[in-house]
């Protein structure tokens, strides 16, 4: 334990890590192709590419969970067995999980304590608590040591993330899609700080990324995988974005432009008044909320996450009751039920797809009929017509571009961009849509598959159809949106057209103040 | 003083030394359930737990003479019961209540099967503290004769709460039962810490039961056990899981268990049966009043009883 204290005051150079032809296949499946990748002691890597690129396997490999089928990770020039995480926070290696890692149940104190492989048996917590103050005293972001991780927003959760890494003194810090949970401002002033330990020499950091612009501001050199293949490498300073997105892509591919129809002809079809839902802990999350969505507008909600959004959007969707207010779709009062769904034809883009809007073990073709196999033609005099729902879901595969072996697959295998893609093919496919409700639908996505949804989103807008879109990323919104509105602890606290918005105002509204 | 005319003061003095006296049972069980549910697995089959343990205490001091082996013998046959669910409820696809539903039937059969020898022959019982000696009153001598294995339980408890509040292995349970993904990520075996919080509480759970054979009643039948090992369940979860908070409701039990004898023991025959229901009543409201659709319980781990992938 005294080492660990010296060690945090002294803060050794890192280490370098190399990784050379790694090849790493499962099956007959090649995941990785001849890789190689150099991280210098001292610089911010990115790891660019698309979904299913083969960014996770790699790091995944370097931090042994996966045993690789050839080629070597070497730490200071020297090859190296690593067979489990443990082995590479032996050589410094740290690694920062897309999902967070901590246990909710336990505060900041106990969640670091817990994650240091040599912690005592028995925990004297008063030295502890010393010993933890000291850290947080040198780190680059405080976090209040007794607050349970439940009660933390997803930017400090994050910050919690990288903190046990510095905790456990990683010198190499590889973070999977970091900034993916977090406000701009927040990504700024983590990836910031970062930065400012990696410019002074203290750590060196792979990160995984989507963000072109966190790349351009934040990081040296990039390294850009396609398909299990190295696509190419460079120094930040000599590319551009365009550079960048024909290497991430293959072939030069630019983001389908916004084009905006004016929907004539505009009614009211969603209306809250005075709406109020509760927290699974019983307190209140929806404070009073009223807004109107009319047909062919974006209406966009804004937001630091735990600010009520996703209780709004689970009463919208029929998963929470509420607890006082009124919602009207096209001027009846609406609650949520299959029937009305269908009547009204509302349909819902949740966030958390797998676990908000698709039965994980049930195949993709039994999920793309949720709505309607109980309808002809899926469902004829009451019995299902499996072969219609095979039929219907194989076209939709199609359509929608679900990448999946086949639509029997259990949709909680396939990867978290198809399943948001299985879900779209569900909610969008319908011809008479009337409201559609999205919550982070891009949540986690890459850049091409976030593109995909967006110009869907649009498209939609263009018919008529009226969207609430709630959405913790705030391009997303001012890219999208017609009007926006910002939630701040549970109470729409601001409204603008968005062409007008003020992005400083927004911002200021969002923190709360 | 009167030492002989307590009058109706005999009622809340029964009820305490039933309470003493009774208590044990559900004290053991549940700090065992406490435990298993803490690392996120339900175990149901205390129930059968406890009545083994109940059954071998009571052979093991009739065959060898010792009540304190028959207390470790009733642990460790727990433990055995303990090992068959911890392994089978975390095969895939396995559903724990189910399993504990299993292990009820499997550990109560078994009892009655290995116990059938026993119920006619009277074995040693386990020794009696007395706490009553400053009395003058015989009655007030009598209620405060006190189990060692409930003064052991009342130590346990804030043993427990301890253990998870400042070990390693405390906050391992805990992190296994609130976040698997988490644990999984430090590295952290699921299987052996769920294997280990579910054979460990069962030895809890077995000693229990030497608690029914060996002290109060103090013999061994079929239905020694009166559904106590499922009550203690339904006891975790008024007690929000932590290890003292369960003392003072197995203390709460135990002390509505009592409230039947104690008015009979004054001579208040009427409603016996309806006294004698009051733990089970007890269970249902508690059931009722902690569980809503609308929210969650506080300090439920977060993992409990979902399925394994």
């Amino acid at each position: 334990m005294e080492t660990t204290a010296v060690a945090v005051q002294t803060k050794p150079a890192p280490p370098e890590l190399e990784v050379v032809n790694l090849t790493k296949r499962f099956g007959t499946f090649t995941a990785l192709d001849q890789v190689s990748l150099k991280v210098t002691p001292g610089s911010f890597h990115a790891l660019l590419g698309e979904n299913g690129a083969g960014k996770s396997t790699l790091v995944k490999c370097i931090m042994g969970f996966y045993k690789p089928t050839s080629g070597d990770v070497l730490v200071d020039k020297h090859s190296r067995t690593i067979d489990s995480p443990k082995d590479a926070h032996h050589f410094g290696l740290g690694m920062v999980y897309q999902h967070f890692t901590s246990v909710p149940a336990m505060t900041v104190a106990e969640n670091l304590v817990l994650s240091r492989y040599d912690s005592p048996q028995w925990i004297n917590w008063k030295a502890e608590y010393d010993r933890l103050d000291a850290f947080m005293a040198t780190s680059p972001f405080q976090i209040d040591l007794r607050t349970p991780i439940a009660q933390l927003a997803a930017g400090q959760k994050q910050k919690l993330e990288i903190l046990k890494q510095l905790y456990l003194n990683s010198r190499v810090l590889i973070l999977d899609e970091p900034t993916s949970v977090l406000t701009p401002d927040e990504a700024d002033e983590v990836l910031g700080l970062l930065r400012e330990e990696v410019t002074a020499g203290h750590l060196s950091v792979l990160m995984i990324s989507h963000k072109f612009r966190e790349v351009m501001a934040f990081t040296d050199e990039v390294t850009v995988l396609r398909k299990g293949q190295l696509a190419g490498h460079g120094y930040v300073r000599d590319l551009t974005v365009d550079a960048m997105a024909h290497m991430m892509l293959g072939e030069k591919k630019e983001a389908t432009p916004v084009e905006k129809v004016t929907v004539t002809d505009m009614r009211p079809v969603l209306e809250l008044r005075n709406l109020c839902a509760d927290r699974d802990n019983g307190l209140p999350a929806v404070r009073s909320a009223s807004l109107v969505v009319s047909t062919g507008e974006i209406v966009g909600i804004a937001g630091v996450s735990g600010n009520g959004q996703r209780e709004l959007v689970e009463v919208l969707a029929g998963q929470r009751p509420r607890h006082s207010g009124e919602i009207l779709v096209n001027g009846e009062p609406y609650q949520s039920t299959r029937r009305e769904m269908a009547r009204h034809q509302v349909y819902t883009l949740p966030e958390e797809p797998l676990r908000n809007a698709c039965v994980p073990h049930m195949s993709v073709a039994e999920n793309m009929a949720l709505r309607t196999f109980d309808k002809p033609p899926q469902a004829k005099r009451g019995l299902l017509s499996l072969l219609n729902i095979r039929r219907m879901a194989e076209e939709l595969v199609k359509v929608f571009s679900v990448k999946t072996p086949s639509v029997d697959t259990p949709v909680g295998n396939l990867s978290g961009g198809n399943v948001q893609r299985t879900v779209l093919a569900r909610e969008l496919s319908s011809t008479d849509i009337n409201l559609l409700i999205a919550a982070n639908p891009c949540f986690g996505l890459d850049f091409s598959a976030v593109d995909y949804i967006h110009s869907q989103i649009l498209a939609a807008r263009n018919r008529g159809v009226a969207v609430l879109l709630v959405s913790e990323d705030l391009d997303e919104l001012l890219k999208l949106s017609d009007r926006i509105f910002v939630i701040s602890d549970g109470e729409l606290v601001y409204e603008s057209p968005t062409a007008s918005a003020d992005i400083k105002t927004l911002g200021q509204k969002m923190a709360g103040h | 003083m009167a030492s002989e005319a307590l009058g109706w003061w005999g009622i809340p003095l029964a009820i305490i030394a039933g309470t003493l006296r009774g208590s044990a049972p559900f004290l053991f069980v549940s700090l065992g359930e406490c435990l298993t549910e803490k690392s996120g697995k339900i175990n149901l089959g205390l129930e059968g737990t406890l009545l083994m343990g109940a059954m071998s205490a009571y052979a093991v001091s009739y065959l060898t003479g010792s009540p304190w082996l028959g207390v470790i013998v009733a642990g460790v046959a727990g433990m055995f019961l303990g090992c068959i669910h911890g392994w089978l409820s975390q095969q895939p696809r396995v559903n724990d209540v189910a399993v504990g539903i299993a292990m009820i039937i499997f550990g109560s059969g078994l009892a009655f099967f290995l116990g059938k020898p026993f119920i006619q022959p009277s074995a040693p019982q386990l020794p009696v503290i007395s706490l009553g000696a400053w009395s003058q009153m015989p009655q007030v001598q009598s209620a405060l004769q006190i189990s060692p294995l409930f003064l052991a339980g009342v130590a346990i408890a804030p043993l427990m709460q301890w253990f998870f509040r400042s070990s390693r292995w405390g906050l391992l349970v805990r992190a296994v039962g609130d976040s698997p993904d988490a644990a999984r990520a430090m590295g952290i075996s699921i299987f052996k810490v769920r294997m280990a919080s579910i054979v460990a509480g069962s030895f809890l759970a077995g000693i229990g039961g030497a608690s029914l054979s060996l002290f109060y009643p103090g013999s061994w039948s079929e239905r020694i056990s009166s559904g106590q090992g499922l009550m203690a369940v339904a006891l975790v979860i008024f007690a929000r899981w932590n290890p003292v908070q369960c003392l003072y409701a197995s203390l709460l039990f135990g002390g509505a268990q009592a409230i039947g004898p104690a008015l009979q023991s004054v001579g208040i025959d009427s409603y016996y049966y309806l006294f004698n229901a009051s733990p089970y009543i007890l269970t249902l409201i508690i059931m009722i009043v902690t569980c809503s659709p609308k929210r969650t319980l506080t300090g439920a781990p977060g993992a409990l009883g979902q399925a394994q992938e």
